[in-house]
């Protein structure tokens, strides 16, 4: 029993994160709303040569056949700086989802250089994100994975809150061409995508609560009413210490639940689902709290809050809502045993 | 990361699962806080604990221990909920005194106090708040005053959990004349029976009597109960209360016994269909479970060599919290039961939860009030300004 993390298990993390303060602050954000482009390609060059789209995809086909929690990190850090770009989606889901259906050899080598971008559209979301931008889509035909080339789908944008996220229904023919696994087998790599899916949604929204946090202690420290920082108020640090203890206790559940993910039991579901909406209400907690600190500044513009108050809206009903991952919860609490003995308990698969 | 437990961790659960089973007593005992035989009923425990070497498994072997690392002590701790065993009367010492004994402690301090706490032989009650010192625990003003190589120990401590039954105190006291807030001060036992020592029990929100004023007149004690220097007390307080908050004092596996049996309740009192329930059972569930898990990776740190910091804060929010909504949870599923004492003829099985939600409410309070915690999470983790 050892819960801390190697060194090996942060380094994509940080060394994502370093990119990401490097290329993705918030006169960056600003720039890529003002110029209309859906990305910046200097940043995703940057953040391609990291080879965080290798870290679940296997040895053999040239990945590092690492697991979730190596990639936890990687998916925080863009939570934390509201990157625009789908890396979390590209790397954490399309490309590993494109390996394991045995996808041609030649797109999974410019997925894993960044060349190209893959969408993946789980049945569980309406929309399938960064669409327009994608070489190909991993979609989803009667439990079955297709694989479809973007000048053969049919996009519709639909306008989201959150000025980087662009979503699209897809209108596409399935095709025996554009089958990659049957359903026999698609049924399992789509349960495996979704939980990843909802892991690194709740991997982003703990890095944007933390976000929010940050933005909001620096702008109290600064901000000065009645002559003194708002921050020394007991009124501000209270709502703050609030949220943190939010993240503090989100932070593990996510970390046991990444580390457990590859199971796919009815624990590690469970655990998976305890994590996003834990993930969710600290997020939640932390960017309303965010817009009250900045006072009218937070309702606005002017600042960052929004940016990452409406990337966590969104993320909050992605990859399954609040309802569908109670459930989840709830499943496994009614039919398993319960008790101080079964922290790390796992089990038989369970759909 | 391996959240797997070992062979030797395995066969240790084993090991006090088994004991467990042979030694804890069928009915439960009347409670430590009530009556002087209920404090006596749960000392004999300790000492039949102690003679297994189970009173305190992280302490070393010389002192009744067994010198297991936390993680064994946490699988002890799920062990000992899950089998109901009784409240540990003698937590004061155990798990706030014991640890800052053997970091500050003399060798003749260590060897005369632990084995009889470890045994249960002395039970002890803290005496740190004044009527004046809550929060402020710097505005201390019972005195110490060197006479010889004694400490004549004068004023008034108040909300000692344990002193209406307990055999010691530890208590803050000012030893430098004239000295001010975080200076000055040195702990010091104190034995309950001593001349010029007067007990006023208290009655708690519960009607027990769970805690005490203590009147010190005059009260002379050798100066070799002092633990650490004169003037070292306030910082040997922060260190004890680092272990009170942090960790020990509240073990996940009381709130993962408690949801486990809410659950029950939800299933016997056929609400598992009603939303509005399940919602607030499963959240206490959830937040008991988050609680294990983070226990464990603190744990897990300090195994590696880590400090405990500001998490004591975060800590001590979270588990207080997550007590009395848990009870209310249970309050609610009783629902017009709820209010009926378990002695009321038609209360039916209604079990502890309204005096455990009472006492609840005292989490948010105690070992430092959440407000305070909450100051400090600001200050000393986010940097906020004073």
């Amino acid at each position: 029993m050892d819960f801390t993390l190697t060194p090996e298990q942060i380094l994509f993390g940080e060394v994502v994160a370093q990119v990401l303060d490097d290329h993705c602050n918030g006169a960056a954000l600003r720039r890529l709303m003002a110029s209309g482009q859906a990305r910046d390609p200097s940043r995703w060059g940057a953040l391609s040569d990291t080879g965080a789209a290798g870290v679940l995809v296997a040895e053999d086909l040239g990945g590092l056949g690492l697991a979730e929690i190596d990639f936890l990190g990687v998916a925080q850090a863009c939570g934390h700086a509201g990157l625009p770009e789908p890396l979390v989606e590209h790397a954490g889901l399309a490309t590993p989802l494109l390996a394991r259906a045995g996808g041609p050899a030649d797109l999974l080598d410019q997925a894993l250089s960044g060349q190209a971008s893959l969408a993946i559209g789980h049945p569980i979301n309406p929309f399938v994100a960064d669409a327009d931008t994608a070489a190909a889509l991993l979609l989803e035909h009667e439990g079955e994975v297709h694989l479809v080339r973007a000048d053969q789908a049919q996009l519709i944008r639909q306008d989201s809150v959150d000025p980087f996220r662009r979503l699209f229904r897809v209108g596409w023919t399935p095709s025996a061409d554009t089958r990659l696994l049957v359903a026999a087998e698609g049924a399992s790599a789509w349960d495996q995508a979704l939980d990843r899916g909802a892991l690194f949604a709740a991997a982003q929204m703990l890095g944007l609560a933390q976000k929010c946090v940050d933005l909001s202690v620096a702008y109290a420290k600064e901000r000065q009413q009645f002559g003194k920082p708002i921050g020394t108020n007991q009124a501000i640090k209270h709502l703050l210490a609030n949220v943190q203890v939010r993240i503090e206790f989100a932070r593990p559940v996510l970390q046991a639940a990444a580390a457990h993910a590859g199971r796919g039991d009815l624990h590690a579901k469970a655990r998976i689902s305890h994590a996003k909406l834990a993930a969710d209400a600290a997020c939640d907690l932390a960017a309303r709290t965010a817009v009250q600190i900045h006072g009218a500044m937070g309702f606005s513009w002017e600042v960052d809050v929004h940016f990452f108050l409406k990337r966590g809206l969104a993320l909050s009903h992605a990859w399954g809502g609040p309802d569908f991952h109670r459930a989840r919860v709830t499943r496994r609490m009614l039919s398993a045993p319960l008790g101080p003995d079964q922290t790390f308990a796992q089990g038989a698969a369970h759909g | 990361m391996d959240l797997s437990y070992t062979p030797a961790q395995e066969a240790f659960r084993a090991e006090i699962r088994d004991w467990l089973s042979r030694h804890v007593p069928a009915a439960p005992l009347p409670s430590f806080d009530a009556t002087r035989e209920g404090f006596e009923a749960h000392r004999a425990w300790e000492a039949t604990l102690a003679e297994g070497r189970w009173g305190m498994v992280t302490w070393p072997v010389e002192y009744g221990g067994r010198g297991v690392d936390l993680i064994e002590w946490l699988i002890f701790e799920e062990e000992y909920y899950r089998a109901g065993a009784p409240g540990r009367v003698n937590q004061n010492g155990i798990f706030l005194l014991g640890p800052t004994l053997m970091e500050f402690g003399t060798p003749e301090q260590k060897a005369r106090f632990l084995p009889p706490m470890a045994s249960g032989e002395e039970i002890w009650a803290q005496a740190w708040s004044e009527p004046q010192a809550g929060s402020d625990l710097a505005g201390v003003r019972a005195t110490a005053t060197r006479d010889g190589d004694d400490y004549i120990l004068s004023g008034h401590k108040i909300w000692s959990s344990r002193a209406a039954f307990a055999d010691w105190a530890f208590g803050l006291f000012r030893s430098q004349a004239g000295s001010e807030r975080h200076k000055g001060l040195s702990l010091i036992f104190f034995k309950l029976d001593t001349p010029g020592v007067t007990v006023n029990p208290i009655a708690r929100l519960d009607g027990k009597v769970g805690f005490a004023e203590i009147f010190l007149d005059e009260v002379r004690v050798p100066a070799s109960q002092r633990l650490g220097e004169d003037g070292q007390g306030w910082s040997i307080c922060m260190a004890t209360a680092g272990f009170e908050r942090g960790l020990m004092l509240r073990s996940p596996a009381r709130y993962q016994v408690a949801a486990a049996k809410l659950v029950d309740l939800l299933k016997t009192t056929g609400r598992a269909d009603d939303a509005l329930a399940l919602q607030a059972v499963s959240q206490a569930w959830m937040d008991a479970e988050a609680y294990a898990l983070s226990i464990y990776a603190t744990a897990s740190r300090l195994i590696a060599g880590g400090d405990i910091g500001p998490e004591t804060s975060t800590n001590k929010i979270f588990w207080s919290e997550l007590d009395v909504a848990l009870h209310q949870a249970a309050l609610s599923l009783l629902g017009a039961r709820a209010e009926l004492r378990p002695t009321a003829p038609d209360a039916g099985p209604v079990g502890d939860w309204l005096d455990d939600y009472l006492f609840a409410l005292a989490g948010p309070i105690y070992a430092g009030s959440n407000e305070i915690q909450r100051n400090i999470i600001a200050e000393r983790l986010l940097g906020l300004p004073r």
